[in-house]
């Protein structure tokens, strides 16, 4: 029924340091439909960082194949990869990633100023929308150092949603953030997952996965836990419930 | 790809650091400025001696006796009797390529005037001497054929002479001044020429016609040199091959003979002072040229240090979808956008310097188009060769480490 937008396939990869071959992926497989919003969990070392790579087109696995909306990654140039992160993939990240000194709408533009099939003014139509979708729409001309870490990483989340990607892959997007902004994040989340968007977030906060729809759990390497999440919590009663902090 | 992205994210980034890219920009300004102005300034030195050369008489043949050997021993030019009075009148009578002749002859001593007196020589000449060497008459009058034909004692003379003899400011036209007990009838005063470029005194001279000088000081029938000048500076070979001949006939050499004198063109000398010159002018370009490097060498650094400190940013930038060759051209558009905005800074500062220069000092310059031409192509062409290396490294980064690097 739905489309499979990931698909992987005993994936392994190993990376050579000094002498040791140090196996970080040792044959993961799973495939994830359009408009799922999985955690992928595991402690430091377990690989999470290593699959998130992989399924973001940035590396290659050693063995096994991943299709990316049915295309054969494994084996694509440094360049190809780089137009089909530009198409298809979105990222957000930790630490936002905006560029310095740049306005809101400027950080949004930036992967479509990458994509020459874009005109000026479409890329700036869609980066006001992008931006309207996360609730930024009154600050569009601010530059990144004018705002608070909620708000860049609403930025980041409108530059991932501007290219309308396959898969939006976030990496501990609410690491930073407090207690607060992690929720209005997630909210955020919850509701471009409504809206029928496919979302991967990696985290090593098992909490997460209470709001999410389904959960892989990675360790050395292997899938050791994969389910789906039955009892999907709301992300915006939880911050409904969390105490006010008087100074805001 | 999207050039005029590219070109925008660029713009964008130098605008972001505007204080560094000025700095950057400021060793290109500096080189082009100091190429632009140093070959002005050589130019305009060169422009300088060809025109007083040219101002001493541009066409200027001189002709002199010499050459001749009495029983196998040279002599000195200056004591040999071969220049006839003969010979320049056939020349005159029948060079085609001549704008003027005039004999020369001359004779020293010290000029008298009342109680003053003053060391120097007079020159006998014909009348066509003052157009020969560019001579113009302020007051009073040059003398006359009629004047050289009655051997007349009259004389012109140049402000130097003017000065020391008549210090209190005198009218010195009518005045008698004397010479060898000579006296000689101030006629005419030359127009004030000043020093020539080898540090000669060209108002220190008194003409006086030169079958005077020949009769009345020296009791000589020979002349000691022929001034003439070519209708033309182009023609002046044709002009010195024709006296050559005219010469020769008139001395009666046989075809084996060597010539009994020596034809000098301004040429000569225009051609040597032109090598000095020139030198100078290479000589201040490589050191200008070297500034200029300097120069490009400050982009590659700043270039090389500012893809380090952007590490991150081209990680996202390859995250987001751009290609290594995006981040190559990015760099590149950078530092030639930086080396080109220097150039043409650099060429109205070095133009505004060359103006200063001219008004404060007074020295000549002569800014040259091709030197503007090329020290824009030099720093185009420098933005590129040193922004090629740090953009090939940026453009080289693994998108994961960058991402991660801190």
């Amino acid at each position: 029924m739905e489309k499979t937008v990931i698909d992987l396939q005993g994936i392994r990869r190993e990376f050579i340091v000094g002498d040791e071959v140090v196996h970080a992926l040792r044959g993961v497989t799973f495939s994830i439909k359009e408009g799922e919003f999985v955690t992928i969990m595991g402690s430091s070392g377990s690989g999470k960082s290593t699959l998130l790579n992989i399924l973001g087109c940035l590396d290659t696995p050693t063995e096994g194949e991943y299709y990316l909306d049915g295309i054969s990654v494994r084996k694509m140039t440094k360049n190809k990869r780089a137009v089909l992160r530009n198409r298809k993939i979105g990222f957000v990240f930790q630490n936002y990633n905006l560029l310095a000194k740049t306005t809101a709408i400027e950080n949004v533009e930036l992967p479509l100023m990458y994509n020459s099939e874009i005109g000026a003014a479409e890329r700036r139509t869609r980066a006001i929308d992008a931006l309207k979708a996360v609730g930024l729409g009154d600050r569009l001309e601010h530059k990144s150092n004018q705002m608070s870490g909620g708000q860049m990483q609403r930025v980041a989340i409108a530059r991932a949603l501007v290219n309308n990607p396959s898969v939006i892959l976030a990496d501990e997007a609410t690491g930073n953030l407090d207690t607060r902004t992690s929720f209005e994040i997630l909210v955020l989340f919850q509701k471009l997952h409504a809206e029928g968007r496919t979302i991967i977030f990696v985290t090593h906060n098992p909490e997460i996965s209470n709001y999410s729809s389904r959960n892989i759990r990675l360790m050395d390497g292997h899938v050791i836990e994969d389910k789906v999440n039955c009892s999907i919590l709301s992300a915006e009663k939880t911050l409904a419930e969390l105490p006010v902090n008087e100074d805001d | 790809m999207n050039w005029a992205n590219l070109f925008k994210i660029s713009l964008k980034a130098l605008a972001n650091n505007k204080m560094r890219a000025f700095l950057t920009m400021l060793g290109i300004i500096i080189g082009v400025a100091a190429v632009i102005t140093m070959i002005a300034l050589g130019q305009g030195a060169k422009q300088n001696i060809q025109s007083e050369i040219s101002g001493m008489g541009s066409n200027m043949i001189m002709i002199h006796p010499g050459g001749e050997r009495r029983g196998g021993v040279r002599l000195d030019p200056s004591e040999m009797q071969t220049l006839k009075e003969a010979d320049y009148e056939a020349l005159r009578k029948e060079s085609l390529f001549l704008a003027g002749i005039s004999p020369n002859v001359s004779s020293s001593g010290q000029l008298i005037s009342g109680n003053n007196n003053y060391p120097s020589s007079v020159s006998g000449v014909s009348t066509d001497y003052i157009a020969i060497r560019q001579l113009n008459v302020e007051k009073g009058e040059m003398f006359t054929e009629a004047d050289i034909k009655k051997s007349a004692k009259v004389c012109v003379i140049g402000t130097t002479i003017a000065d020391n003899l008549f210090p209190d400011g005198s009218e010195p036209l009518g005045k008698t001044i004397r010479l060898n007990q000579v006296p000689l009838k101030v006629i005419g005063v030359l127009e004030s020429k000043g020093y020539n470029s080898m540090g000669m005194d060209q108002d220190d001279i008194v003409l006086v016609p030169y079958t005077t000088v020949m009769k009345r000081f020296r009791a000589i029938n020979y002349l000691e040199g022929i001034f003439a000048s070519a209708i033309s500076e182009d023609i002046t070979d044709l002009a010195t091959a024709d006296i050559e001949d005219i010469l020769r006939r008139q001395h009666k050499l046989k075809d084996t003979d060597e010539n009994d004198f020596m034809i000098r063109t301004q040429q000569e000398l225009s051609e040597i002072l032109d090598t000095t010159t020139n030198l100078l002018t290479t000589l201040l370009a490589c050191i200008a040229g070297i500034s200029l490097l300097v120069g490009g060498i400050g982009i590659m650094n700043i270039m090389y240090v500012s893809v380090t400190e952007r590490t991150r940013e081209i990680g996202l930038r390859m995250s987001v979808g751009a290609r290594g060759i995006d981040i190559l051209a990015q760099f590149l558009i950078e530092a030639i956008l930086i080396s080109i905005t220097g150039g043409i800074i650099g060429i109205l500062i070095g133009c505004g310097a060359c103006a200063t220069v001219k008004y404060l000092a007074h020295w000549p310059v002569a800014i040259q188009l091709w030197s503007v031409v090329l020290s824009f192509l030099v720093c185009t062409f420098t933005g590129v060769f040193f922004g090629w290396y740090p953009a090939k490294k940026a453009a080289a980064l693994d998108p994961i480490d960058a991402l991660r690097y801190e």
